[in-house]
């Protein structure tokens, strides 16, 4: 049994997806996705633990035939924290999104939903886990169109032409990191990344390779929502049910991000990819415009919806920021952000759809006063605010503190007091909210309120508590970022 | 109970307090104005009865929370200054919630049970900063502190507190993380530490230039301090209700801000390095510059919250300046001064209240005969000016005493001078109040029975709750003249190398 686990994480919601579809009914479809989100997160624990434990990576052998030839799944401290992040995400997302689906979706259709979040998991999940390039692709494939239909779901028709302009964008980048991954197969003659990453040894100077490198850069990053490469994200965020959207901020951008990472580390190493190629040059400049221009609009948004997901693509240029010091201690922030911002991000998008229902609107304006008549939801949306700016004892300060020490660390003062100052536009959207809500007087005409799923405002602060946990045990998360860090900058170099 | 016990007690006893206010709600006010001074006066008596003799002992007691990051734990420490500050948060405390009463519900304000439980909350953070035991520590508290006080500070909920309030969160929070936590996470990659010891954790690892720098982060990230140019958030604040000004801007908030300068030029930098320091030289004539040009700025303002509120910006410039000459005498007069300035200006806040609400007056050119009408207040008023200018027999006597000495000390004749000129522009800005109040007549009653008769004091004084503890602190500015003694004898137990 414990053997067959990284397979295990793959099959447990790859065959739950059919399950629903047949059973149909949106309970039924329900309990079984509830069931198999809390599984995976078991397995993901496990074989976390294992790595931990054991101190290498696991190497799973699909149908017994040996890599390189063979498809291989390897866990290793890296994608084994990823699998936790997003097999915990979506299990209390997919937990919550019952309660809130019925405003969104009838209840005929909701077993779509679950069928196909589940399979977007398994898309996501098998990215993670496979040691295969080729895989990635594939998986990366079951995961988009998945996504593309979860977000056409949405209640209005500008659904549907921002889940076109995703399929356009997410096809782009699954086509560039096709063509990287196919130019790496005709340098090489291998597909799995182990096997790659030796055999890249000292084709620096090779332009195949060269051209495979910028592809699959350019392809992970339309994926994470790059800046200039993320115009997909805030439509596809603001038009989707908001499950969907909790559900995605979590975890897509992430893989994407993780892909990225497994790339440039794992497969192409840092010798190439940075020393040689200076992609440093190309992503840093790229990541603090992100964090910037991103914040700065997502300070004139008037739509919370739109503000959070403007707010995800400055998050991103956190996370790539932290990757394009290719230090160890770099890498880490950037990791230890993927599951800070996840947890944070999801959080406030269940409170989005928890004042979806209860206010009838994301409106900002439209939230005055809302602090005193929706406490409980309203106070967690506080706390993850306060993550997502950085306070001290919350999970964004582990983030910061971690970036701005590998800046300083590389000599780069000024991009440590990049990431402080842009952390400031923060302060600003998400105390414009703050306000409305808590300080000011509910307007004259302010219909009654219904009261949010109780489901729905527990799960947000199960995510919320997880942001005060981790900001001040940062051991579990900092300790495991560090070791997958030093583990890829060891191999890579 | 351990004095280890106690430490953690004291952070977290306000916010027992503050729990137990919430609970009492609008609705059994009497109950809730009793936890509230029931928390402030246990939190003194254990402070003063289980710290401050551990402290004086020559005991440096600590406890750890927990490990935030390697070789960062969330840690408290007692050692002298910080007693001192402690003692001053909590003991000044009891004397606010007892105005705070009167005020509140004199003035009739709004949201009492928001505001008793917010204040609540910045006492726990004053005290988490008065015992950090490193600069992290002190951070996460002087945060919180920045985030309890906003929505005392918004209380009023009108378009101009709002627009205070965002300025108030966007200096105190921008500079705090912009400045401060860099320079917190630079000492940290510097030092590897962020512990504060005596003699300092930066001497030897860092070149001039980065000290220097580092130096200016601190000093400028604790814009609590209200160092010009980052002083524009505590006139703004002034929109506060009156005993939030008081507490808040004259002892928890801006003392904090001063505070964390002193901690950090004594425990992380170590006088010897600041003192040598290029920076030290130029923070001493920013912080001498901000003197002067408070008291000016306070001459011009008419609104009397206004001006002591300038005021105040000139006098914790005198704390920032003994910090920074660093010897001694300078220490040590600053020091004092965190004491002696908050008694002395928390009197004056005090009455400034207590005249908004017997008088419904804001306006220093129409307080006309005043002292005839509210002579308690008034008297109280001319005390606290007194020890806020540093005349015998008034507490404030001493502290700029010692830090005069301190200035001869360093060897700096203009800031000599400068203190000189600052006392002088005091007398000016302060006793106007004073001798409009007591030899001016009664400007022909302009309207006062329309103003004044709905509440009922507009001929006497305001009630009760809002006259006794300014004549409390006014009896305490003249009792720290003859017993600063004790509170010298407390600050010279600082490890200064």
């Amino acid at each position: 049994m414990d053997a067959q686990l990284p397979a295990l994480q793959i099959v447990i919601p790859l065959l739950a997806a059919p399950l629903c579809v047949a059973l149909r009914a949106s309970r039924a479809a329900w309990l079984i996705a509830v069931t198999a989100c809390w599984s995976s997160l078991a397995v993901a624990i496990s074989l976390l633990r294992r790595v931990l434990a054991e101190g290498e990576a696991i190497s799973y052998h699909v149908g017994g035939h040996a890599p390189p030839h063979g498809i291989e799944l390897r866990v290793d401290a890296l994608n084994a924290f990823v699998l936790v992040i997003v097999t915990g995400i979506s299990a209390v997302v997919v937990s919550a999104s019952r309660a809130s689906l019925s405003e969104e979706l009838p209840e005929k259709r909701h077993y779509l939903y679950f069928a196909a979040t589940l399979l977007c998991m398994t898309g996501l999940l098998g990215m993670t886990v496979t040691g295969d390039a080729f895989n990635v692709f594939v998986f990366l494939e079951i995961s988009s169109l998945s996504a593309y239909s979860l977000i056409s779901m949405g209640r209005t028709r500008r659904a549907l032409t921002a889940a076109y302009q995703y399929l356009v964008m997410g096809t782009l980048g699954g086509t560039f990191i096709l063509l990287g991954i196919g130019l790496l197969y005709m340098a090489t003659g291998s597909l799995n990344m182990a096997d790659l990453a030796e055999r890249l040894c000292g084709m620096e100077s090779n332009r195949t390779v060269q051209a495979a490198l910028a592809f699959i850069v350019l392809g992970a990053s339309i994926k994470l929502a790059l800046f200039p490469l993320h115009i997909w994200l805030p439509n596809a965020y603001a038009f989707a049910p908001a499950m969907v959207t909790a559900f995605l901020a979590a975890t897509a951008t992430k893989v994407a991000f993780y892909v990225l990472v497994r790339f440039l580390f794992g497969v192409f190493g840092t010798d190439f990819a940075f020393d040689a190629m200076h992609l440093d040059r190309v992503l840093m400049p790229l990541a603090l415009l992100a964090m910037f221009s991103a914040s700065t609009v997502a300070i004139f948004q008037r739509d919370l919806r739109r503000m959070l997901a403007f707010s995800s693509v400055a998050q991103i240029g956190y996370m790539v920021l932290g990757l394009s010091f290719a230090s160890e201690l770099g890498l880490a922030g950037g990791i230890v952000h993927l599951f800070n911002h996840a947890v944070i991000k999801s959080c406030l998008f269940l409170v989005m759809a928890a004042i979806a229902i209860g206010v009838g609107s994301t409106n900002i304006e439209d939230l005055r006063g809302i602090g005193r008549r929706m406490p409980l939801t309203m106070a967690a949306f506080v706390v993850g605010g306060l993550s997502l700016i950085g306070v001290p004892l919350t999970v964004g300060f582990v983030s910061k503190w971690i970036l701005v020490r590998a800046a300083l660390e590389a000599g780069l003062w000024p991009v440590a007091a990049m990431i402080l100052a842009s952390s400031l536009l923060a302060v600003v959207y998400v105390w414009r909210v703050v306000e409305v809500a808590w300080f000011q007087a509910p307007a004259e005409d302010a219909g009654a309120l219904r009261r949010p799923p109780l489901g729905l405002v527990l799960s947000a602060w199960v995510l919320a508590a997880a942001a005060l946990v981790f900001g001040v045990f940062t051991d579990a998360t900092a300790s495991v970022a560090t070791r997958a860090a030093r583990m890829l900058m060891e191999a890579g170099s | 109970m351990s004095v280890q016990t106690a430490i953690l007690a004291c952070v977290l006893w306000p916010l027992a307090g503050a729990l137990a206010v919430a609970a009492c709600g609008e609705r059994r006010r009497n109950l809730r104005e009793a936890a509230s001074l029931l928390t402030a006066t246990s939190l003194f008596a254990v402070v003063a009865g289980v710290l401050l003799p551990a402290v004086s002992a020559g005991g440096r007691p600590r406890v750890e929370v927990c490990e935030v990051f390697p070789g960062v734990p969330l840690a408290f420490e007692l050692e002298p200054l910080g007693m001192v500050f402690a003692l001053l948060a909590s003991g000044l405390w009891i004397v606010t919630t007892l105005y705070a009463i009167g005020y509140m519900r004199g003035h009739g304000e709004e949201h009492q049970t928001r505001f008793f439980v917010c204040f609540a909350l910045a006492i726990a953070g004053a005290l988490g900063v008065a015992f950090a035991a490193n600069v992290f520590t002190l951070f996460v508290f002087y945060e919180a502190i920045t985030l309890s006080t906003y929505p005392l500070v918004t209380h009023h909920g009108t378009p101009a507190a709002q627009r205070a309030g965002r300025l108030y969160l966007g200096i105190l929070m921008g500079t705090s993380v912009a400045f401060l936590l860099l320079a917190l996470i630079w000492t940290y990659t510097i030092a590897g530490t962020t512990e504060f010891t005596p003699g300092g954790i930066l001497a030897g690892k860092a070149g001039e230039g980065t000290i220097s720098v580092l130096l200016a982060l601190f000093v400028f990230g604790s814009a609590k301090a209200a160092l010009m140019p980052f002083h524009r958030w505590l006139p703004a604040a002034m929109v506060a209700p009156t005993p939030v000004s008081a507490l808040l801007h004259a002892v928890a908030v801006v003392k904090a801000g001063v505070f964390t300068v002193m901690k950090v030029v004594v425990y992380v930098f170590g006088i010897d390095l600041v003192g040598s320091s290029a920076a030290g030289e130029v923070l001493t004539w920013v912080a001498a510059a901000t003197i002067l040009i408070g008291s000016c700025v306070a001459l011009t303002k008419d609104n009397l919250k206004a001006r002591l509120a300038y005021s105040t910006i000139s006098q914790l410039a005198y704390i920032v300046l003994g910090a920074v000459l660093a010897n001694e005498l300078s220490i040590l007069g600053g020091g004092m001064h965190i004491v002696m300035h908050a008694f002395g200006k928390i009197t004056l806040f005090f009455c400034a209240g207590a005249i908004l609400v017997g008088a419904h007056e804001g306006d220093v050119s129409r307080m006309r005969g005043l002292g005839r009408r509210m002579p308690f207040t008034m008297l109280a008023f001319l005390i606290g000016s007194l020890s806020v200018i540093g005349l015998p027999p008034l507490g404030g006597a001493w502290s700029k005493w010692n830090l005069a000495l301190g200035a001869a000390d360093a060897g700096q004749k203009a800031i000599l001078g400068v203190l000189m000129v600052s006392s002088l522009l005091s007398v000016a800005y302060l006793m106007p109040v004073v001798a409009r109040a007591f030899f001016s007549e009664p400007a022909g009653e302009p309207a006062p029975k329309g103003k004044g008769e709905p509440n009922g004091h507009a001929r006497g004084e305001a009630p009760l709750l809002c006259v006794l503890p300014p004549v409390l602190t006014a009896a305490g500015c003249v009792a720290l003249f003859f017993f600063a003694g004790e509170l010298q004898a407390l600050l010279e137990g600082i490890e200064l190398r």
